[in-house]
């Protein structure tokens, strides 16, 4: 077993989940079996392979340029308005689960 | 007017000549919806009110004799992750339940701005993560050629919605086969197009490396014009790309003769149903009898293709699913007395197993320790994933596989076992790796009557190619 409880309840903390104690259970099976099945990825070496992020790096980037100036392709003029109008306060808080009208609010953050 | 086999170009030269109304085209859909719906589960929301509206911008265009747009009166319906504006939109999630859009995604805005009708949202797996639509937190969807089978995932409803002629043409997204697969289950035509082909503005990120927006649709013509419609460079998706957007539907004319098509052995080993097997070496029989020459091609690192995915889509899941923390919209838990606590319990009580599994599985793999072990390790076998595809467009112009290894499995066959659910997806997930377009037809079907789908991949920004096959082959009949 690669994936312990311990492991779960950390990994958990990271993620901002509780999980219940069965949900915890069931992770750390289902988590060993498919690590377990990634783990043959380690049959390949890769030491001078490079690492892949983005499919737009395939095309429109500029090669013979380095760092950020490679991908100017997908960059644009900075505008005030925005390319949409900013939406209105009150249509921005309207999904909100509790605001005040200009303000989304929270439970308290610091003890007094 | 009759829902049933209804195609874009029928619906819209009804509409031209006048043989029918917008209205009542929505009308039909909306009554077929309504006789139907309650035992496939397709639809989650209805936008009747909007619909009706566009109905009658379409139909005051037609009574004056102007030529109508691509999409005129044409009855769609969209994946619940792309964005409607005052149409709730839920991915399939709890934690969106009550959630209504300020804005509408850049495709369906396209889609509406040439004339489609949108009739609703479309059931889907929570997130996009599933491969049966079992994931969605409302309801499952039911395949419509057999209710006790799944429609394929995670762009079920999409699927679904098309072939029980619920809707023209549909609207889903694809991150390791999502539309694909259930084109393929369903009985109809689902296209991935290329990485940065359509906008993803207003899709709802689930892997935003790989996520893309495509059409569901009752042939390959309509699919080409959906794409033709919602393709194209957008400033509000800075991935979106320049290249330009050929005429889709007048390039299916020049026919599939003289094309290199690719089989890789790969794709048919070990796993595939003797029934998918025959069906689709069938239709590589038939694409050589018109024309296409056969080239037996390999793509070694397949097999890698199912744990770079795993990896990189749940690294990039749990990153963009940080969102969804109960301030800015979308559910929040009743009982947390501390912000830390409310979090934890809304994310807890928001989500639903299989996004939990992939939040963790992401989390863990980017955790200290673990990163070059997973992340950097999937990162560069995505590498070596797409340099086998560069090989292979050398000496083909397209790549034939099955879509998926079986035809549509029975509702809760896999749904205990995540690995066999991720496995579904071996012969999709590598496109979306590797950023290129493909395209899902019916091949055949079973003995137990069972579509099967038949998968043509193509290079980056090469829809025409792989859409000129498989028009080749649907007409061929």
């Amino acid at each position: 077993m690669k994936v312990t409880e311990k492991d779960v309840s950390y990994v958990a903390d990271l993620a901002n989940l509780e999980l219940t104690e069965d949900e915890r259970t069931r992770m750390v099976r289902d988590l060993n079996s498919i690590l377990g099945h990634i783990d043959n990825l380690n049959e390949l070496d890769t030491a001078n392979v490079p690492p892949m992020a983005q499919v737009s790096e395939l095309y429109g980037v500029d090669r013979s340029k380095t760092g950020c100036e490679r991908f100017m392709y997908a960059s644009r003029e900075d505008v005030i308005e925005g390319l949409r109008k900013c939406l209105p306060h009150d249509e921005a808080l309207a999904n909100a689960p509790s605001s005040d009208g200009t303000y989304f609010k929270v439970p308290k953050v610091i003890e007094r | 007017m009759n829902p049933n086999g209804l195609t874009i170009d029928a619906a819209r030269s009804a509409i031209q000549e006048r043989k029918a109304t917008a209205f009542d085209l929505v009308d039909a859909h909306y009554e077929k919806i309504a006789h139907e719906d309650e035992k496939i589960g397709a639809y989650l929301t209805l936008s009747k009110e909007r619909a009706l509206e566009k109905a009658e911008q379409i139909d005051v265009l037609a009574r004056k004799g102007d030529p109508l747009p691509p999409l005129a009166g044409v009855p769609v319906g969209i994946k619940d992750v792309l964005c409607t504006r005052g149409v709730r939109t839920t991915a399939g999630s709890k934690i969106l339940g009550n959630f209504i859009p300020p804005y509408d995604c850049t495709a369906v805005a396209r889609m509406e701005s040439a004339g489609a009708i949108v009739l609703g949202k479309l059931n889907c797996d929570e997130f996009a993560m599933g491969s049966s639509n079992e994931n969605s937190a409302w309801k499952p969807v039911h395949n419509p050629r057999d209710l006790s089978r799944v429609p394929g995932g995670s762009s079920g409803g999409s699927a679904a919605a098309v072939a029980a002629d619920m809707a023209v043409a549909t609207l889903g997204s694809d991150t390791g086969g999502s539309i694909r697969q259930p084109a393929s289950f369903c009985g109809v035509v689902g296209l991935m197009p290329t990485y940065g082909r359509v906008s993803r503005y207003g899709l709802i990120a689930f892997a935003s490396s790989l996520d893309r927006i495509g059409p569901f649709s009752k042939n390959v013509k309509d699919a080409a014009t959906v794409l033709g419609v919602i393709a194209g460079r957008d400033p509000m998706d800075s991935t979106s790309a320049e290249t330009p957007v050929p005429d889709y539907a007048a390039e299916l004319n020049k026919g599939a003769r003289g094309l290199r098509v690719g089989v890789a052995k790969e794709y048919f080993g070990e796993g595939l149903d003797g029934e998918v097997r025959a069906s689709v070496e069938a239709a590589i029989q038939k694409l050589a009898s018109l024309g296409c020459e056969i080239v037996p091609i390999s793509l070694p690192h397949m097999k890698y293709a199912i744990p770079v995915y795993y990896i990189i889509a749940t690294v990039e899941a749990s990153s963009n699913l940080v969102r969804f923390d109960g301030v800015r919209y979308g559910y929040r838990a009743k009982d947390a007395r501390t912000l830390s606590q409310m979090y934890r319990r809304t994310r807890d009580q928001g989500f639903g197993a299989e996004v939990k599994r992939r939040i963790m599985l992401g989390t863990y793999a980017l955790s200290a320790g673990y990163y070059d072990a997973y992340y950097l390790k999937a990162q560069r076998v995505r590498t070596l994933l797409t340099r086998d595809f560069e090989e292979a467009f050398k000496q083909v112009d397209a790549i034939v596989t099955p879509t998926s290894p079986t035809a549509a499995f029975k509702l809760g066959e896999k749904s205990d076992d995540p690995l066999a659910m991720y496995l579904a997806d071996i012969y999709t997930v590598t496109a979306d790796l590797a950023g290129i377009c493909g395209i899902s037809i019916p091949c055949g079907e079973t003995k137990e009557k069972l579509p099967i789908g038949m998968q043509i991949l193509g290079k980056h920004f090469d829809e025409s190619t792989i859409l000129r096959v498989a028009h080749a082959y649907e007409q061929a009949g």
